[in-house]
C-alpha cells in the first residue's frame, strides 16, 4: 500500500511538472528536461562515487551505450511506432528498457574485473573503458560512426524524464536505508572492516556499479530521444568529468545534493552567457574548473556533504532542542 | 621486413617522447602518491611556450641548433614555473587529505589549464615553426632515419641521463628519494619537504615541456587540448613500467611508442587511441605493479 501511495504521488508530481513546463517558453522547458537528464546521470554516478566509495571516471561511456542501443531499437526495430501518441510512448519505454539492459550488462562485464582495483587505479581504468567504448562506437558504421546517428524519433518529454528522475531518487533513498544499502555504506567506510564482518565487498561493489551503469544508460536513452541526433564526441572524457563535478559539488553520498548540483551546473553556463558577451571570451569552463579546485580546498565534502537536503533542517531542529 | 624496421624506428622516436612525459608522472607519483592529471597539459604549455619563443627569436626563418636549444630551454623554464605554481596553489593546501580529493583537484587543474589555453591561445590548432627542416640522415632501401628523429631521440635520452644523475648523485636527488620514502622522517632529519616537492614538480614539468617542443618538431601542430591524449598514453607507459620507478617509465615509454607505431602500421589508425587503454586495463588486471614496480600488500 505504501508503495502504491508513493507511486501515485510521483505520477501526480510529474504531471504537475509537465503542466508547468507547458506554460514555460520552449527554451526554458527544454533546458529543464536537460537538467533532469543530467540529474539522472549525477544520481547514477553517486551510487558508485558517493555511496560505495569507489571512483569512476567513465560514466559517459555507459551513457553512450544506453543512447546508442535505445536509438538503434527505435530506428531499426520499432520504426513507424511514432505514428500514434500511444505508440511513441510505448516505443520510448521499450527502447529505454533496452538501454537499461545494455547498460547493466556492460556495467557488469566492466565492473567484475575492474572493481578489484582501488582508488586512482580504478579511476584510470574506468576512464579507459569509457574511451574504449567511444572509440568502438566511432568505428561502428551501422550507427553512423564519426558522422553521427540522425533521425531518432523525438519521444522524451519533461513528464517521462521527471518521473524517471524521481523514481530513481526514491529508489536510491530506499536502497540506502535497506540491509543491502547499509552493507554498501560499510564498504565505503572501511573495506577491510566490512570484509571482516562478512560483507562480500566485491559483489556489493559490482552490484552498485551495474545499477549505476543501467541508470546512466537510461539517461543516455532519454538524451538520444531528446536531441534526436547522436555523435560519439558528445560522450568523451569531458562528459564524464562533468558528471563527476556534479557529484563532487553536491556532496559525494548525498542524492539530493547530486540533483541540485546537476541543475546548478546545467543552468550556470546558460546564466553566464551575458558574461561571455561582455568579455568576448568563453570563460565558463574556466569558472567550472576553478569552482572544482576551490571546492576541494575549502569544502571538500561538497554542498550537502553526506546529508540529504531534508536532513539539514532535521539536524538544526534537534540541535536547538 | 623493411616496413617493420621503419615502424620500429618511428616507434622508438615517439616512445622517447612518451618516456619523457612518463618520467614526470613517475616522479610526482613517487613523491606525493598523486596521479597528476594535469601533467599532460604541461606538455601543451611547453609546446606553446616553445612556439612563442621561436616566433620571438625568429627561429622559423633562420633555423639553427643554438636557437633550437634556446627554445627548448625557455619552454622548459616556463613550464617549470607553471608546475611550481600548480603545486603551490592547488596541491600544497591539500597535504594530508584523502587521495581522492587530490585526484579530483588534479582533474580540476587539468580542466583549468585546457580552458585557459583555449581562452588565451584560441581553440584552433596552430602550426609549430619548422625549427629543424627534415633531412634524411641515413637511408638503406625503404628504411630511413631523419635528422628530426635523431634529435628527438638524442634530446630525450640526454635529458633522461641528466635526470638519473640528479636523482642518484646530487644532494637534492638524495633529498627527493628521502621524501619519497617518508615525508615525516625526511622532515625530522632536516630536509625542507615542501621545497623538495616543489623542485620535483619543476623537474617533471620541465621534462613535459621538452616533450612538448619535441612533439612540435616532429608533428608540427599544437592545440590547447593536445595534452589530454598524449598525457593519457604517457601515463599508461608509466603504469606499464611500474609507476614510481624511473627505469620503468623509460622502458614503458619506449614499449608504448613502438606498440602504437605497430598498431598504426599493421592495424587501423582509428584504434590507436584505444590501444593505450586496452594495455592499461590488461596491465592493471594481471600485473598492477607494472614491469619494474614492487607489489605492496595492504595492511590494516
Amino acid at each position: 500500500m505504501n508503495n502504491l501511495r508513493w507511486f501515485l504521488i510521483l505520477v501526480g508530481l510529474a504531471a504537475m511538472t509537465q503542466g508547468l513546463v507547458l506554460v514555460l517558453p520552449p527554451y526554458l522547458s527544454e533546458l529543464f528536461t536537460l537538467c533532469c537528464i543530467n540529474a539522472i546521470l549525477a544520481v547514477s554516478l553517486n551510487l558508485v562515487n558517493g555511496l560505495s566509495g569507489q571512483f569512476s571516471l567513465g560514466q559517459a561511456g555507459f551513457m553512450a551505450i544506453g543512447a546508442y542501443s535505445s536509438a538503434s531499437v527505435s530506428l531499426f526495430l520499432l520504426p513507424g511506432w511514432e505514428s500514434s501518441a500511444f505508440g511513441t510512448q510505448a516505443a520510448l519505454f521499450i527502447s529505454l528498457a533496452a538501454a537499461a539492459l545494455a547498460g547493466a550488462l556492460a556495467g557488469y562485464l566492466v565492473g567484475l574485473p575492474t572493481l578489484r582495483l582501488k582508488g586512482d587505479y580504478l579511476a584510470i581504468a574506468t576512464l579507459g573503458v569509457g574511451e574504449i567504448i567511444r572509440v568502438v562506437i566511432l568505428n561502428l558504421d551501422k550507427v553512423g560512426g564519426a558522422r553521427g546517428l540522425y533521425g531518432i524519433p523525438a519521444g522524451t518529454s519533461a513528464f517521462v524524464t521527471v518521473l524517471i528522475l524521481m523514481g530513481l531518487v526514491l529508489l536510491t533513498h530506499r536502497f540506502v536505508h535497506s540491509t543491502h544499502g547499509r552493507a554498501l555504506l560499510a564498504v565505503r567506510e572501511n573495506e577491510i572492516a566490512a570484509e571482516a564482518m562478512g560483507v562480500d565487498t566485491i559483489a556489493y561493489k559490482v552490484k552498485a556499479f551495474t545499477a549505476s551503469a543501467a541508470a546512466a544508460a537510461v539517461a543516455g536513452g532519454l538524451f538520444a530521444h531528446f536531441l534526436c541526433y547522436l555523435n560519439p564526441s558528445s560522450f568523451g572524457f569531458m562528459k564524464s568529468v562533468e558528471i563527476v563535478i556534479m557529484v563532487v559539488l553536491g556532496g559525494m553520498g548525498s542524492v539530493s545534493g547530486s540533483v541540485l548540483a546537476a541543475f546548478v551546473l546545467t543552468l550556470l553556463p546558460e546564466a553566464l552567457r551575458p558574461l561571455q558577451s561582455v568579455t568576448h571570451l568563453d570563460l565558463r569552463l574556466v569558472i567550472f574548473a576553478l569552482l572544482l579546485i576551490l571546492m576541494m580546498i575549502l569544502r571538500p565534502q561538497g554542498i550537502f556533504g553526506r546529508r540529504e537536503f531534508w536532513e539539514i533542517f532535521k539536524y538544526k531542529r534537534r540541535k536547538r532542542a | 621486413m623493411e616496413g617493420f624496421f621503419q615502424l620500429l624506428l618511428n616507434g622508438a622516436a615517439l616512445g622517447s617522447i612518451y618516456a619523457l612525459i612518463a618520467l614526470g608522472y613517475t616522479l610526482v607519483y613517487g613523491i606525493l602518491s598523486l596521479i597528476n592529471f594535469a601533467h599532460g597539459d604541461l606538455v601543451m604549455v611547453g609546446a606553446y611556450a616553445g612556439l612563442f619563443a621561436s616566433l620571438a627569436l625568429g627561429a622559423a626563418d633562420h633555423p639553427s641548433p643554438e636557437k633550437l636549444l634556446l627554445v627548448l630551454g625557455i619552454a622548459m623554464a616556463a613550464a617549470g614555473l607553471v608546475g611550481i605554481a600548480i603545486e603551490r596553489f592547488a596541491y600544497r593546501p591539500l597535504r594530508g587529505v584523502p587521495r581522492l580529493n587530490l585526484l579530483i583537484t588534479a582533474v580540476g587543474v587539468s580542466l583549468l589549464l585546457e580552458n585557459l589555453g583555449q581562452v588565451f591561445f584560441g581553440a584552433t590548432p596552430r602550426v609549430f615553426p619548422d625549427l629543424l627542416p627534415s633531412v634524411n640522415l641515413w637511408q638503406s632501401g625503404q628504411v630511413a632515419v631523419t635528422n628530426q628523429q635523431a634529435v628527438v631521440f638524442g634530446t630525450a635520452l640526454g635529458l633522461m641521463v641528466v635526470l638519473e644523475w640528479i636523482v642518484q648523485k646530487t644532494r637534492l636527488g638524495r633529498a627527493m628519494r628521502a621524501v619519497a620514502h617518508s615525508h615525516e622522517t625526511a622532515a625530522l632529519v632536516g630536509i625542507p619537504v615542501d621545497m623538495v616537492i616543489a623542485f620535483t614538480f619543476a623537474v617533471g614539468s620541465a621534462l613535459a615541456a621538452a616533450a612538448g617542443v619535441l612533439i612540435g618538431i616532429s608533428y608540427p601542430r599544437v592545440d590547447p587540448l593536445m595534452g589530454i591524449m598524449i598525457g593519457m598514453k604517457a601515463f599508461v607507459a608509466a603504469v606499464l613500467g611500474g609507476i614510481g620507478s624511473i627505469r620503468g617509465a623509460v622502458v614503458g615509454g619506449f614499449l608504448m611508442g613502438i606498440l602504437e607505431a605497430m598498431v598504426v602500421g599493421y592495424g587501423s589508425s582509428t584504434y590507436r587511441d584505444a590501444l593505450a587503454f586496452v594495455i592499461l586495463i590488461l596491465i592493471l588486471l594481471f600485473r598492477p605493479a607494472g614491469l619494474f614496480g614492487k607489489y605492496q600488500p595492504e595492511k590494516v
